[in-house]
């Protein structure tokens, strides 16, 4: 079970979360407007990645409000948890955090 | 290859199981092949052996980073089952079921296809019409299936318990030529059978770059081992597909997400079928060693840890004990993780890639084994003919761009 710090509450157990899918997917502003190819990769394609990953979480069972985290898929280690808007903070710099 | 009778099981055991060689040959990588599998588990094996005994295309080898049937093959709650909603996935899962029923036979190597049956259990009033519509749709393909009382489903599985639980048993689907097998039988099965016919088996030899001529086919792959050239390239990778194909520059609509499942300590023969709740979510079936192997949900999270949390597995638990009451004193033994490479309709991609000689078998998500030797055989016919045999042709990679998913997911409440 992950321990997950919510910016807002504080760490807290993985059950009052909600994964809410990989971070920072923009939906095109006109989507008549793009391609096919476009639209199906905004609706299906994910990174994937093995590694440092940017993700969405939802303090479902606690502030019910959702921020971003960094985690290494890897080892499911936590690198960084911060707030809708801002900007991801570099891996070596979240990685430096106690 | 050592053929198995009964007679040579005989004369070995008489004298003291000596002289039995190796199963398969651990030849040391050569510079070139006409096609290379990577990914050495159930999946990958078996398109190996099918393009070396259907096909004939040459020299094949088969790249395994760790060794064989060590990921999902070996990791998996080994159900067979083929009654999906869907024309399209009925047809590719009843193929792969009509060979399971001879696969021991076709590949001289005991896989323990048991078709016990497999009972998936209706706990509320939508899903009782969701599987009589199950029922009936797979009647209609060909596909055996049919709809039990609650109190036919305890008749065909005893230890069931229906009534005063939390979510009452309401009824049954119940495939009778459903079951289980032996997992990591299926990959030595094919690995004996494939290497009989020349094929390569590498294990320890993990794929680090995947290399394209000038005019963007594929050359050859680059490995722990060393380079080798290939003119066609087969990935079924599992959960390390997007690695493996992001590596050629092909993004697909993955994600990987931990998949767990446990065994108890073991006891004597006491459960007959599979049974599988979607509801309250677990699945168990009894092993021929005599655990009892039991299968929870995925973890919320992608993951390429193998492994995941223990409040998944407490849930699968909860469930098992509220069906069936005397498992409530059991141990369990061993838990595990797999990596599970899932599609956003829940159905497999088995096609060829934009990228011309690279083929992708990939997307089983939780239920590939069942598939193993249907996806293997059109997988590898795939591979020989650049073009999906009839029963993949609907598995493209494109059905995402073009809206033609096979939604699995949404409308047939699949588990595993």
């Amino acid at each position: 079970m992950l321990l997950i710090d919510c910016p807002y509450c504080g760490e807290r157990p993985e059950p009052e979360f909600v994964h809410g899918g990989q971070a920072h997917v923009t939906r095109p502003a006109r989507p008549a407007e793009v391609s096919d190819e476009v639209w199906a990769d905004y609706l299906y394609l994910r990174a994937n990645t093995r590694g440092v990953h940017a993700e969405r979480w939802r303090h479902t069972h606690g502030c019910g409000r959702f921020f971003n985290a960094l985690r290494d898929t890897t080892t499911d280690q936590f690198l960084a948890t911060y707030k809708v808007g801002e900007a991801p903070p570099a891996p070596a710099a979240a990685q430096a955090r106690p | 290859m050592q053929p198995f009778s009964g007679m040579s099981l005989l004369k070995r055991g008489l004298s003291g199981q000596r002289g039995w060689t190796a199963q398969w040959r651990h030849p040391e990588p050569r510079h070139a092949y006409d096609v290379i599998i990577v990914g050495g588990g159930g999946h990958g094996l078996g398109a190996a052996y099918y393009l070396a005994s259907e096909h004939r295309v040459g020299s094949i080898a088969v790249l395994e980073k760790g060794w064989i049937g060590g990921g999902n093959t070996g990791r998996n709650t080994t159900i067979i089952r083929s009654n999906y909603l869907f024309p399209e996935s009925a047809a590719l899962y009843d193929h792969a079921l009509r060979m399971w029923e001879s696969l021991a036979q076709a590949l001289n190597y005991n896989v323990m296809f048991s078709p016990r049956g497999v009972l998936m259990l209706a706990h509320t009033v939508h899903d009782a019409q969701v599987f009589q519509r199950h029922v009936h749709a797979n009647r209609a393909a060909g596909v055996d299936n049919e709809w039990l009382t609650a109190h036919e489903a305890q008749r065909f599985c005893p230890l069931l318990k229906i009534s005063d639980i939390r979510y009452p048993v309401l009824g049954a689907a119940l495939q009778r030529r459903g079951g289980t097998a032996r997992h990591d039988a299926v990959a030595w099965g094919y690995a004996r059978a494939a290497d009989a016919l020349g094929v390569d088996i590498i294990e320890n030899c993990e794929v680090t770059g995947i290399r394209l001529d000038g005019a963007g086919a594929v050359e050859g792959v680059d490995t722990t081992r060393g380079p080798i050239r290939a003119a066609r390239i087969g990935v079924a990778a599992a959960g390390h597909t997007s690695v493996i194909m992001k590596m050629a520059g092909v993004a697909l609509p993955l994600e990987s997400y931990p998949l767990q499942a446990l065994v108890s300590e073991p006891v004597k023969p006491v459960f007959p079928c599979v049974v599988m709740s979607n509801t309250i979510h677990a699945y168990i079936s009894q092993s021929d060693k005599g655990e009892l192997v039991i299968g929870a949900g995925t973890d919320a999270y992608t993951s390429y840890t193998q492994r995941g949390g223990l409040h998944i597995t407490s849930h699968a638990l909860e469930a098992i004990c509220e069906l069936f009451p005397m498992f409530r004193r059991l141990r369990m033994l061993r838990a595990w993780g797999g990596i599970v490479d899932v599609t956003p309709d829940r159905s497999p991609i088995i096609a060829r890639t934009p990228v011309p000689g690279l083929y992708v078998n990939c997307g089983w998500g939780t239920g590939g084994f069942k598939a193993t030797p249907g996806s293997a055989h059109v997988f590898a016919w795939t591979i020989a003919h650049d073009a999906p045999h009839a029963l993949n042709a609907p598995f493209t990679l494109e059905r995402f761009r073009d809206g033609d998913l096979i939604d699995e997911a949404a409308a047939a409440a699949v588990a595993h």
